[in-house]
């Protein structure tokens, strides 16, 4: 096995520990707790509010542009950030090559906003 | 979507390296190794070494990438509509100014005519590559994007679909495509392929209002994402074989370094083959092909057939025989495969089709298998011999314009709402319309592979360059070739025959399926479908508007100019040497 390999040995070890251990105090849990059901304790809640409605709900279909625009500025954010951390090294070119990229985002934020994706509808 | 091709594309104009040297690689020699290393945040703090940026090399995609966002800045900051042609005339002005460009660096690098020729040379850290092969493709993804532009000018309106969006996409995946023709880093061949790929998945589903398209935008998404995936992972793990994303870096590893496993480095090739061999619809990756062709804008298609096919083999090409070299033993049994597969399921399968523009879908998936054959020959002696990589490249190109023809006309005879594609559509296309019917002949019989047109050529090329170049197997597979050649023969001539028949047996129930199919509202009333038989689809007028007739001239103009004096592209083609 190449040390490649056996670094993924550790993980797996450790995965195996951890569902040994679960399991372990699960089956331990399991064997030395008292069982006594009675009605009121299988209820959903012991107290309260009963859960009514169906576990699917529709989201608006508006909120899918604010999630791409979202997304947008997140990656953004994504790749200012190192720049940010750097930004005396990288020096001027660093900062013209963040203004370009600041830029044609902001162009991308004028056409979502010239073809009214801002306007909530 | 657009904003995540724009993220990628400021991150590849950006500096990204951790500590590349600074020092500009020139000839072949190999870039500064440190690009990848991140020395950055492990300790040493030191000021960024940022590389040399060779901006005159990089001025194709940055033209089109600018123009493309001048475009869309300018549509949407002024108020009130453009005057007709002008989206349109803008793209073709801005792809013959790259073309322009290219040529000139084609001088700088390869040099025209018998002069010196300078050499081809790797810029921004070796990053690019700016050799014969990665010009010569930018020029054939412009034409397609010229051919493209010309058709979209008349489609878009007719279609009620205008707008800048159409051009701004074509040109970001242009640019893309070029990216890369000359990456000379798998990252960098991812970049461009998401450029490329992105703006093709909404290009695909632009026409809102038919519901094929955005099924096939749909589909072509999900399965494109797929296989970027697969193609990613195949990058991380011959990253993880060779400890370098640089293709020359690679080569070099790969060949002063003996692998005692060599598991991760071709399970890694192998997905780097799956991954591209999607993006050119090779067999056993092309079942979105035919659907998404079909579902797509015809413009939009004609482009994704052209550029993005030749964007993939491009960066194919360069991957398999730039930096895996040495590991051509293992890789061209894979391509053997596929190139034979891609050959005989492509070829036979059309046969049985009955969408014209299915048939041309399934007819590009065989023109796949001709390029693999020239990618076969190009290693088949062990030395890497620049008549198969030749072979491949006069393919790409002489095919652009077959297809891109052949879409045009399809454009035409599509008529209002893109419905008009079965073979009933094109009975009697010969007597209402001579030239048209004329000249889809011309390009379907360049398909074919009849002399006299370039497709004629490139099959000659790719053929004879594996069978002098190769073995016995290689032998094969040109036999196949030609009997895959001989089978597609036969459906490009049944469109031949549909459009000069006469137009009356069949055709009456056909057309009224399918003017019932185009107008279910219509259909629907017993009155409508006898007026139909009466007067079937067939009486249907085709209007050719100007530019389509442009586009369709120049592609009729060089299949048969180059086919019958083909010395000038030969020439061209063989120069398109590969940056080694």
């Amino acid at each position: 096995m190449s040390g490649f390999l056996r670094s993924y040995l550790t993980v797996v070890v450790f995965a195996g520990f951890a569902a040994a251990l679960v399991g372990g105090i699960l089956a331990v849990s399991k064997l030395l707790q008292p069982h006594h059901p009675t009605r009121e304790k299988l209820i959903a809640y012991e107290s309260g509010v009963e859960p009514f409605g169906e576990g699917w709900s529709q989201s608006q279909i508006r909120y899918y542009v604010f999630a791409l625009l979202f997304v947008m500025f997140d990656v953004e954010a994504v790749f200012i950030f190192p720049w940010a951390v750097r930004v005396d090294a990288l020096g001027v070119f660093g900062l013209i090559e963040m203004i370009v990229f600041v830029a044609i985002l902001a162009l991308g934020l004028a056409y979502a906003w010239r073809k009214g994706v801002l306007r909530w509808v | 979507m657009i904003t995540a091709t724009l993220t990628r594309l400021v991150a590849q104009v950006a500096p990204t390296g951790g500590g590349a040297t600074g020092t500009p690689a020139t000839g072949t020699a190999t870039p500064p190794a440190t690009g990848n290393t991140g020395a950055g945040f492990s300790g040493n703090l030191g000021p960024l070494q940022l590389p040399h940026v060779e901006y005159h090399f990089l001025l194709p995609f940055l033209i089109l990438a600018g123009s493309a966002l001048a475009m869309l800045a300018v549509s949407s900051l002024i108020r009130g509509r453009w005057p007709k042609g002008l989206y349109a005339g803008w793209t073709v002005v801005t792809a013959l100014v790259v073309m322009g460009w290219t040529w000139h660096l084609w001088g700088q690098v390869v040099g025209h005519g018998s002069a010196p020729r300078p050499g081809p040379v790797a810029a921004v850290a070796g990053a690019i590559a700016v050799d014969g092969f990665s010009l010569f493709v930018t020029l054939t993804i412009c034409a397609a994007l010229i051919l493209a532009a010309l058709l979209a000018e008349s489609y878009l309106p007719r279609e009620h679909l205008d707008g800048p969006e159409f051009y701004v996409l074509m040109m970001l995946s242009t640019a893309g495509g070029i990216l890369m023709g000359e990456a000379n880093d798998l990252i960098v061949v991812f970049l461009g392929l998401e450029i490329l790929s992105l703006s093709l998945y909404v290009l695909t589903a632009y026409h809102r209002r038919r519901q094929r398209s955005s099924e096939a935008g749909m589909k072509y998404f999900v399965l494109g994402a797929f296989s970027s995936a697969f193609f990613l992972y195949g990058v991380a793990l011959v990253y993880g074989a060779t400890g370098s994303t640089s293709l020359p870096a690679i080569a070099n590893f790969l060949s002063s370094h003996v692998l005692p496993s060599n598991g991760v480095l071709l399970a890694g090739m192998a997905l780097l083959i799956v991954g591209l061999g999607f993006k050119v619809a090779a067999v056993p990756f092309h079942s979105w092909a035919p659907d998404v062709y079909e579902g797509s804008p015809s413009p939009a298609t004609a482009f994704m057939a052209a550029a993005a096919k030749t964007a993939g083999f491009a960066a194919l090409l360069r991957i398999l025989l730039s930096a895996l070299p040495t590991q051509a033993e293992n890789w061209r049994p894979i391509i053997w495969v596929l190139a034979a597969l891609t050959l005989v399921v492509g070829s036979v399968i059309a046969v049985v089709q009955t969408d014209v523009k299915r048939i041309l879908a399934y007819s590009s998936v065989s023109h796949a298998g001709y390029v693999l054959l020239g990618l076969q020959a190009a290693t088949a002696t062990g030395a890497i011999s620049s008549n198969g990589l030749a072979g491949s490249a006069f393919y790409l190109l002489a095919y652009t314009f077959m297809v891109a023809g052949s879409f045009a006309i399809v454009t035409v005879v599509g008529g209002q709402g893109d419905s008009h594609h079965s073979l009933d559509a094109y009975r009697g296309l010969a007597n209402r319309r001579p030239a048209l019917a004329l000249a889809f002949t011309i390009l379907l019989m360049s398909q074919a592979g009849i002399p006299f047109t370039t497709g004629f050529i490139a099959k000659f090329d790719v053929i004879s360059a594996v069978v002098t170049h190769g073995g016995a197997p290689d032998y094969v597979l040109g036999v196949l070739a030609m009997l895959a050649a001989v089978v597609s023969t036969f459906f490009y001539l049944k469109i031949i025959i549909a459009m000069y028949s006469r137009g009356e047996t069949s055709a009456a129930g056909g057309g009224a399926a399918e003017a019932a199919a185009a107008s279910p509202a219509g259909g629907a009333s017993g009155g409508g479908a006898t007026a139909v038989l009466t007067a079937p689809a067939i009486q249907r007028t085709i209007e050719i508007p100007a530019t389509i007739t442009i586009a369709i001239g120049i592609c009729v103009a060089f299949t048969l100019a180059f086919g019958i004096y083909p010395a000038p592209l030969i020439h061209l083609a063989e120069r398109a040497g590969l940056l080694f």
